[in-house]
């Protein structure tokens, strides 16, 4: 049977999955205490759970226990990791090298950074999402402190070669952050493997409580130093005060912990339902495109543009699927995704996209479902379309001159 | 966002789609907006020569649920009208009558620019006789 509205917008955040939500419970009544109450057992039993949940965490992406500090999450996360090293660093350097695709969190920070000081190369893509490993080398300067690159992309999954961005950035004395928040829990992440100085993830992406990330904060190899940006209690060895979110982060270590256990039966299982909505819609509609690179893709992602289609009336007709698109109309700002722009597509198809997030939870059923509505939308406001007629009558769009308003 | 029930019966049963001859020349048609701004919309009149009225209008729009709504409802206000009567159609009456949210007034205004370039289009068209056929 299926339940409406069908949720496909796992990039947004995720359900939380019940096995979490039990590990949680005893931590709101019961266990109350505050890690930080050193003398009496409510106190020692938070601390023991919220250590607990660290090595969790630490497993999951090869890092040591004492390497995760606790945040309110991802946002969070990036703010603490740009903005700490940026001034623990300033005596060094003040250059700092990120990319066009970043998600807010780093490219807004990078510009707060920008007034005070530091300068910021904002690297391009290329057409099919990733940077040009070319184009960073030759960003480098000896001022350079920082690389940040984000691990996955949230609108249009596209996997970062950071384990490349990483050995170039220690061959050069440079920290790398990423942001994989998107990808932690859903691929495997290593920090020893990739080469990862700094890392922000978040328990809401990965089935987990929402208010509660982590920055992997590297110990050896090199000792990374932060600025707090929070004054308090020195709690997380002085990076972040603040008492500790102990249910939250109990919630995201066991969340951690089902990630890591079942990886490959969910990659195997969103890579399928993934690959099976594509196939539906491409036999069906023409003109449609995929966006971001298919061969170095989250597997539970896709991101198309249905040519000639406006997004907010896609997401109109198929209003009992939960996604999200990259069209003005759905934004704040009334301006088209900054993501697909910078792959260079054009602002029409920006307009025209629809994210898809495949989830733990999403059944064949589902997508089925899914991708005939798609299909059936798609053909009905073509019908409507002047642009869809105007390209079946021969004219090419491109050489009309439109009179943008 | 929440859509007035008048834009989603506009959505779903979208009034007077399609198309007339562009040749014909009792017929004027407006093309405005830009594929890059995310609205484009066709609207197209029938004028009957003698009596000044609009017998006929369609519209395609490529747009927002709002931007379709606007064109939707613009195309059934117009038929009936004279030429005249329909220039002074006001972008307002479509935002009021299709409860439109500020952030979606720009659709109504390019109804009307779209009215307006139909109505320009078809004047030229009566100004400048029918091209001879060529023997």
């Amino acid at each position: 049977m299926l339940k409406f509205p069908i949720y496909l917008d796992n990039h947004a955040t995720t359900p939380m999955d019940p096995r979490v939500f039990e590990a949680m419970k005893p931590f709101f009544i019961e266990h109350f205490g505050n890690a930080a109450s050193r003398n009496h057992a409510f106190g020692w039993e938070a601390e023991e759970a919220v250590e607990k949940a660290r090595k969790q965490l630490a497993e999951l992406v090869g890092a040591t226990a004492k390497e995760i500090v606790f945040t309110s999450g991802a946002t969070e996360s990036n703010n603490l990791a740009l903005k700490g090293v940026a001034e623990m660093y300033a005596q060094k350097g003040n250059h700092i090298i990120t990319a066009a695709t970043e998600h807010k969190a780093v490219l807004d920070t990078c510009k707060r950074l920008e007034k005070h000081g530091c300068k910021v190369t904002y690297l391009p893509v290329r057409p099919d999402g990733l940077i040009d490993l070319d184009l960073l080398k030759d960003a480098f300067t000896d001022q350079t402190i920082l690389v940040s690159i984000m691990y996955g992309n949230n609108e249009i999954g596209t996997i970062q070669p950071i384990r490349e961005i990483g050995a170039m950035c220690r061959e050069r004395g440079v920290l790398l952050h990423t942001d994989a928040t998107q990808a932690v829990g859903k691929i495997p992440v290593n920090v020893l493997a990739d080469n990862i100085d700094l890392m922000s993830f978040t328990g809401h992406k990965m089935y987990g409580p929402k208010g509660v990330g982590a920055l992997y904060v590297r110990r050896k190899n090199p000792r990374v130093q932060l600025t707090a940006q929070l004054d308090g209690g020195g709690h997380e060895r002085g990076m972040r005060s603040g008492t500790l979110n102990v249910p939250g982060i109990v919630g995201f270590g066991a969340a951690a912990a089902l990630a890591q256990a079942e990886m490959e039966a969910d990659m195997t299982k969103a890579r399928a339902l993934r690959d099976r909505l594509q196939k539906a819609i491409e036999a069906e509609l023409d003109e449609v495109y995929i966006n971001g690179t298919m061969e170095h893709r989250l597997p539970h992602n896709l991101n198309i543009s249905f040519a000639y289609v406006e997004g907010e009336s896609l997401l109109m007709g198929i209003n009992d699927i939960a996604v999200s698109s990259g069209s003005a109309c759905t934004s704040a700002t009334l301006e088209p995704s900054y993501v697909l722009k910078a792959l260079g597509a054009g602002d029409d198809l920006a307009h025209s996209s629809i994210r898809f997030g495949i989830g733990r939870f999403t059944t064949e059923e589902e997508i089925d479902y899914t991708a005939a509505k798609m299909i059936d939308v798609v053909k009905k406001l073509r019908e409507l379309s002047p642009l869809y007629e105007m390209v079946k009558e021969g004219i090419d769009l491109t050489k009309v001159e439109w009179a943008a308003h | 966002m929440a859509y007035s029930d008048k834009v989603l019966d506009h959505y779903n049963n979208p009034r007077n789609v399609g198309s007339l001859d562009k040749k014909d020349p009792s017929v004027g048609t407006g093309l405005v907006g830009a594929p890059e701004c995310g609205d484009v919309m066709k609207l197209q009149i029938k004028v009957n020569a003698d009596t000044g009225i609009i017998e006929d209008a369609k519209f395609k729009t490529f747009g927002c649920g709002s931007a379709i709504a606007s064109s939707s409802l613009a195309t059934e206000m117009l038929k009936g009208k004279t030429v005249e009567e329909a220039l002074a159609i006001k972008n307002t009456e479509l935002v009021n009558e299709l409860s439109l949210p500020p952030v979606k007034i720009h659709c109504s205004v390019l109804a009307e620019d779209a009215i307006k370039a139909a109505i320009q289009d078809y004047k030229a068209k009566a100004e400048t006789p029918a091209p001879a056929a060529t023997a």
